[in-house]
């Protein structure tokens, strides 16, 4: 499997960070080299092997349906870049 | 995508197509094959993975935890009962249990999806395939099978009307519990749909897992439509997003349908894609924004564990379940002697149902579902009200019907009465007493009403010598000079005596 | 260098129980270093006022005879751990300004036994990088020279402000976290100790993260006891955080002196890597034949899938961190390039935002989790990752603790691997297997090369086995008799 520039575009795209035209051909080499190197694992038979889910095998806790929670308004909007009487503003979204 | 598309005809029911559901074209008949997947707000006072608040209205930001907004370094931990919620529906579903499911990221970019991922269940919901049955309105039962619930976060809401070059964001949504409810594309027709989502509705609210409360979001509905010509092979389908009303849910249905008829009648072809519905318009227009670049790269959470639990815990929420809807229909038909069309009108709304029963309780059961179903919900319906905001309490109209019954008041006079105690919520009695609305059964008084008529009409009464039919129209004089009040049973009695007649027909 | 600032962690604290010294005299001994130590470039964020209040309140409680476990220790804290109030960045240039407004659970624990902060350590940017050349805020130095050469090197990462704060005595000790080795290696680039905990002991809340199921916190201290003491107020179960195990923290410190009579050792073999400089090898054999000194028998394992660790480690770590990166949107905290519409932000502001390390994790991780190529990378990695862990719960069917190297080489300079992201991704051959299964491991100082530069050797335990793991690295530890320290260039 090899990456070229157009899946670059794409995958920066989904990744949502932008990349100039004159990137793009080195990335795709740094990730090929990547690749390239973890295709390596094709050498190992994990085909009855279930996949890890967690490091340590425990159950998971749950919490009770109690609400804990208080205004936190002014907390979670003091670092945004852009708020407004308690909002998060950010530029239109296009639909 | 192949492959998916004969899954997804794998997994769909046989049916012979309804003429009645066919739609016409230029080139022949269409058959409609719908399915929907229900967005259901579960009823629960904290989040999915915080304690923050699920109130609605709430000012803009105020109940968002810093797991909420996604603060670098924070974690979910799930509420138990929202679990125990979901494994409540699946029940209410006759669905499997999956004593063991997967929380799965679904990564998308979007303001109001503050960790850029979305927790779901993807490849291992909590709840796997069960049924729905819905009553149709020519007492006809369509099966509809739900093919998984799982668990899942809603997200926050942006407000785009503000201002305009910016959007405004509230995350107060951002993490509440949702169930998506996934039907098969079993639906043939807009009524179809729109009746499961009202039964679905109805067994949330049973349960109690979803207020149902359509305008507030509590539920949300994107219908999957495809069209086919009969017998041909399954079309392409579009997905129309978050309709939300029963009744658009109707109208987008029929407008998709023929705006795909019309597409492939003039050669061309479906894309498969996401729409949206316009109540504005009442048309689908197609959401390119969202559909370009989907791919969400599920991936099994790593802050959260598997969500494993014991089928002990199952048996426990199944042993408290209440009477769902097609039991409590069936028991309706079978104890009370109802119809089908009166059981399922009363089992619509559980409280509907329990004021039914209480009125019914000793009495007359088929009188009982006259006066609940035609009167009372007449009266509601004409004035907006829910049954829990009916002014006549069950006891009252109990009260009533033992009126009727006990010859104190005629079936019409009591419904006078009745709009009496909706208007004034007085008890009947009371009502009865203080206007003088007692039938009268004293046969004198009867009898010189009747000698009145007689005396008064004398062709008529040659008339009815012929034609008996007549003597309907000497009982509706009599009434009508007694205002009402006398007992029928007496007049016709006395009236077929005076008149040469026999009674007993 | 002050005398105050020799105390190993211990002796502070007794120190201080007995009234000997202040804290605020160790604070400020401290705050000293610090300021004298600038050209480490360990410190993003020094937090003197805190510092000196915290100390000062430290000292009204020993006045009395109370306080915590860590009373008045001065404690340097990765800045991937979020402080509340205190800037938090991260290493990364997205976290722009970024105040959080709670305090991480780990943090919260140390300040509770009383630990006083004396400011935040740099990093590889979000822990991503085994040389803290990542960071947004520059490469950090290693206190360590060659012999007869004054080339910067560098001292590991991500926890490289930690290891180099640590070794240049600039706190007594340091918070740090490890995703593939980030804690142990720079231990072993800096002669320090460094202790990656079993995944679960300490929890994650309120640590920025890069791998979910990776991500482990630990301490970075001056001696194995220190690891020990430090590790008992930062482990502990969290409600906040459903990985974080419910059981309770032993005394790590007691541990110590149990010795090793009779504990068996497993020497796996597959980490006798091609290429191994001799000097490793060598040092290896050295520890072997101190722990079987010690009373410990020793014998040969193997780790069969030890080779497919680092592919693995570099898809799902990768994988997991293209989600978690996924925040770091420029709406709600943190750095914003304004754009025309809401992807064009999202877009200059992560391109800006993100170095060119995290820029390329995140999109392999994009990629591998992207449709089509999910069952052959991410299905892949956490199956093989499934056998790993099955090595190592067979090897501990056999044998106690496992010993390896930490690092295949020592400290490297500066910009030698910076331009070949595969060649720097082969430092955690040895550490990342560790966390792939979620095993305890701590790295302990155990020589010098030939150039003069620490080389460390790894232990490796059973899971919430730390104290074993504490013992053999404490017999390590005396058998070595490390105690070579850095020349302190820093402060001419």
């Amino acid at each position: 499997m090899s990456v070229d520039q157009k899946t670059v575009r794409h995958i920066a795209r989904l990744a949502r960070i932008a990349v100039r035209d004159d990137e793009l051909e080195a990335l795709a080499r740094e990730l090929n080299g990547i690749l390239d190197w973890v295709e390596q694992l094709g050498e190992v038979d994990a085909t009855d092997v279930e996949p890890m889910t967690s490091a340590v095998a425990m159950a998971m806790k749950m919490r009770e349906d109690v609400v804990t929670g208080t205004n936190l308004q002014r907390e979670v909007t003091r670092n945004a870049p852009g708020a407004e009487d308690g909002f998060y503003v950010v530029p239109k979204v296009v639909e | 995508m192949t492959t998916m598309v004969s899954d997804f005809e794998a997994s769909m029911r046989k049916r012979e197509p309804r003429a009645e559901d066919l739609i016409q074209g230029q080139t022949g008949d269409w058959e409609v094959i719908l399915g929907l997947e229900v967005h259901a707000q579960i009823t629960s006072k904290a989040k999915l993975f915080s304690g923050s608040s699920t109130k609605f209205g709430a000012e803009q930001n105020s109940q968002v935890s810093f797991v909420d907004a996604a603060m670098p370094g924070m974690l979910p931990v799930i509420n138990r009962f929202c679990v125990e919620q979901a494994i409540r529906t699946g029940l209410g579903l006759k669905a499997k249990i999956n004593l063991r499911s997967v929380f799965d990221r679904k990564n998308y970019f979007y303001p109001d999806l503050p960790q850029g991922y979305q927790i779901s269940q993807y490849k291992h919901p909590i709840v796997g395939e069960g049924e729905i049955v819905l009553d149709m309105k020519d007492d006809r039962t369509v099966i509809v099978g739900v093919e998984r619930l799982h668990l899942e976060q809603d997200a926050g809401k942006s407000l785009h009307d503000q201002h305009p070059a910016m959007s405004f964001v509230d995350l107060n949504r951002s993490g509440v519990a949702l169930m998506e409810i996934v039907s098969k594309p079993d639906m043939r027709s807009a009524d179809e749909a729109k009746a499961y989502v009202n039964k679905l509705r109805t067994i949330l609210r049973y349960l109690g897992t979803c207020d149902g409360n359509m305008e507030e979001g509590s539920l949300r509905a994107d219908v999957n439509v495809s069209v086919r010509k009969v017998g041909a092979p399954l079309g392409t389908r579009c997905e129309i997003k978050n309709v939300n009303s029963i009744r658009f849910i109707g109208l987008a249905i029929e407008h998709e349908a023929r705006r795909q008829i019309e597409i492939l009648e003039e050669g061309g072809k479906i894309d498969q894609e996401t729409r949206l519905f316009d109540p504005k318009t009442g048309e689908t227009r197609s959401m390119r924004s969202k559909e370009e670049a989907h791919d969400y790269r599920y991936f099994p959470d790593p802050d959260l564990l598997p969500l494993e639990f014991t089928q002990a815990w199952v048996d426990e929420i199944a042993s408290s379940l209440p009477e769902l809807p097609d039991d409590k229909k069936a028991r309706l038909i079978s104890e009370y002697g109802l119809t089908h069309y009166d059981a399922t009108v009363l089992i619509g709304e559980g409280a509907r149902a329990d004021y039914f029963e209480a009125v019914a309780k000793g009495r007359d059961a088929k009188l009982a579902a006259n006066w609940v179903t035609g009167e009372l919900f007449g009266a509601l319906n004409r004035e907006g009200h829910s049954i829990e905001e009916t002014p006549v309490t069950s006891k009252q109209l109990g009260e009533l019907i033992d009126l009727i019954s006990d010859g104190t008041i005629s079936g019409r006079i009591a419904k006078d009465v009745f709009d009496s105690m909706y208007k004034t919520g007085r008890d009947p009695a009371k009502i009865v007493e203080e206007e003088g609305l007692q039938q009268v059964t004293d046969f004198g008084e009867i009898e010189a009403a009747i000698d009145a008529v007689i005396a008064a009409n004398p062709d008529k009464v040659e008339q009815t010598k012929v034609k008996p039919q007549l003597a309907g129209w000497f009982v509706g004089q009599v009434m009508k000079s007694t205002s009402g009040k006398a007992n029928p049973r007496v007049v016709n009695e006395i009236l077929a005596r005076k008149l040469g007649l026999s009674s007993d027909d | 260098m002050s005398d105050l600032t020799k105390l190993t962690l211990a002796a502070a604290r007794d120190a201080l129980k007995k009234k000997e010294i202040t804290s605020s005299e160790l604070t400020g001994a401290y705050l000293k270093e610090m300021a004298d130590g600038g050209a480490l470039n360990a410190y993003v964020t020094p937090t003197v006022e805190k510092a000196e209040e915290m100390a000062k309140a430290s000292d009204a409680k020993l006045q009395k005879g109370e306080g915590g476990a860590l009373e008045g220790i001065p404690l340097g804290i990765k800045d991937l751990f979020c402080t509340k109030d205190v800037r938090t960045t991260a290493g990364s240039h997205i976290l722009e300004g970024f105040e959080p407004p709670y305090e991480s659970t780990v943090t919260a624990n140390l300040w509770r036994d009383g630990a006083v902060m004396l400011g935040k350590l740099n990093n590889d940017e979000f822990a991503m990088g085994s040389s803290n050349e990542t960071s947004f805020y520059g490469p950090v130095v290693n206190p360590w020279r060659r012999k007869g050469s004054d080339a910067r090197l560098v001292p590991g990462g991500s926890s490289g402000g930690s290891s180099a704060a640590v070794a240049a005595r600039l706190c007594l000790g340091a918070t740090a976290t490890d995703t593939g080795g980030s804690i142990r290696q720079p231990a072993a680039f800096t002669g320090t100790v460094g202790l990656k905990p079993t995944y679960g002991r300490c929890s994650r809340w309120g640590i920025v993260a890069f791998a979910s199921s990776l991500d482990q916190a630990g301490p970075i201290a001056r001696d194995v006891r220190d690891a020990a003491i430090l590790l008992g107020s930062m482990a502990g179960h969290d409600e906040k955080d459903t990985t974080s195990v419910d059981r309770p923290v032993p005394d790590y410190e007691a541990a110590l002196g149990q010795g090793i009579k009779g504990l068996s050792v497993g020497i796996p073999k597959e980490y006798r890597v091609e290429g191994m400089p001799k000097e490793i090898d060598d040092l290896w054999t050295r520890g072997i034949e101190w722990l079987k000194a010690a009373g410990a028998t020793v014998k040969e394992v193997s780790l069969p899938h030890t080779k497919y660790a680092l592919p693995t480690y570099y898809i799902v770590a990768p994988a997991e961190c293209s989600s978690n990166l996924a925040r770091y949107d420029g709406v709600r905290y943190g750095l914003r390039v304004e754009g025309r519409d809401v992807t064009e932000m999202y877009e200059k502001t992560r391109a800006e935002g993100f170095g060119a390390e995290v820029r390329r994790r995140v999109l392999m991780g994009t990629y591998v989790l992207s449709a089509g190529y999910y069952d052959a990378y991410y299905l892949k990695a956490q199956k093989v990752r499934t056998l790993i862990a099955r090595d190592f719960a067979e090897a501990f069917s056999e044998v106690d603790v496992l010993l390896t190297p930490t690092a295949p080489s020592a400290a490297f300079a500066i910009g030698a691997k910076s331009d070949d992201p595969l060649s720097m991704y082969l430092n955690d051959v040895f550490t990342v297997t560790v966390n792939l299964a979620g095993l305890p491991g701590i790295s302990v100082p155990a020589g010098l090369s030939a150039e003069g530069l620490p080389l460390g050797l790894q232990l490796i335990g059973r899971t919430f086995d730390e104290e074993t793991l504490l013992r053999a690295a404490y017999a390590i530890e005396q058998a070595a008799g490390f105690t070579a320290e850095p020349e302190a260039w820093w402060r001419a």
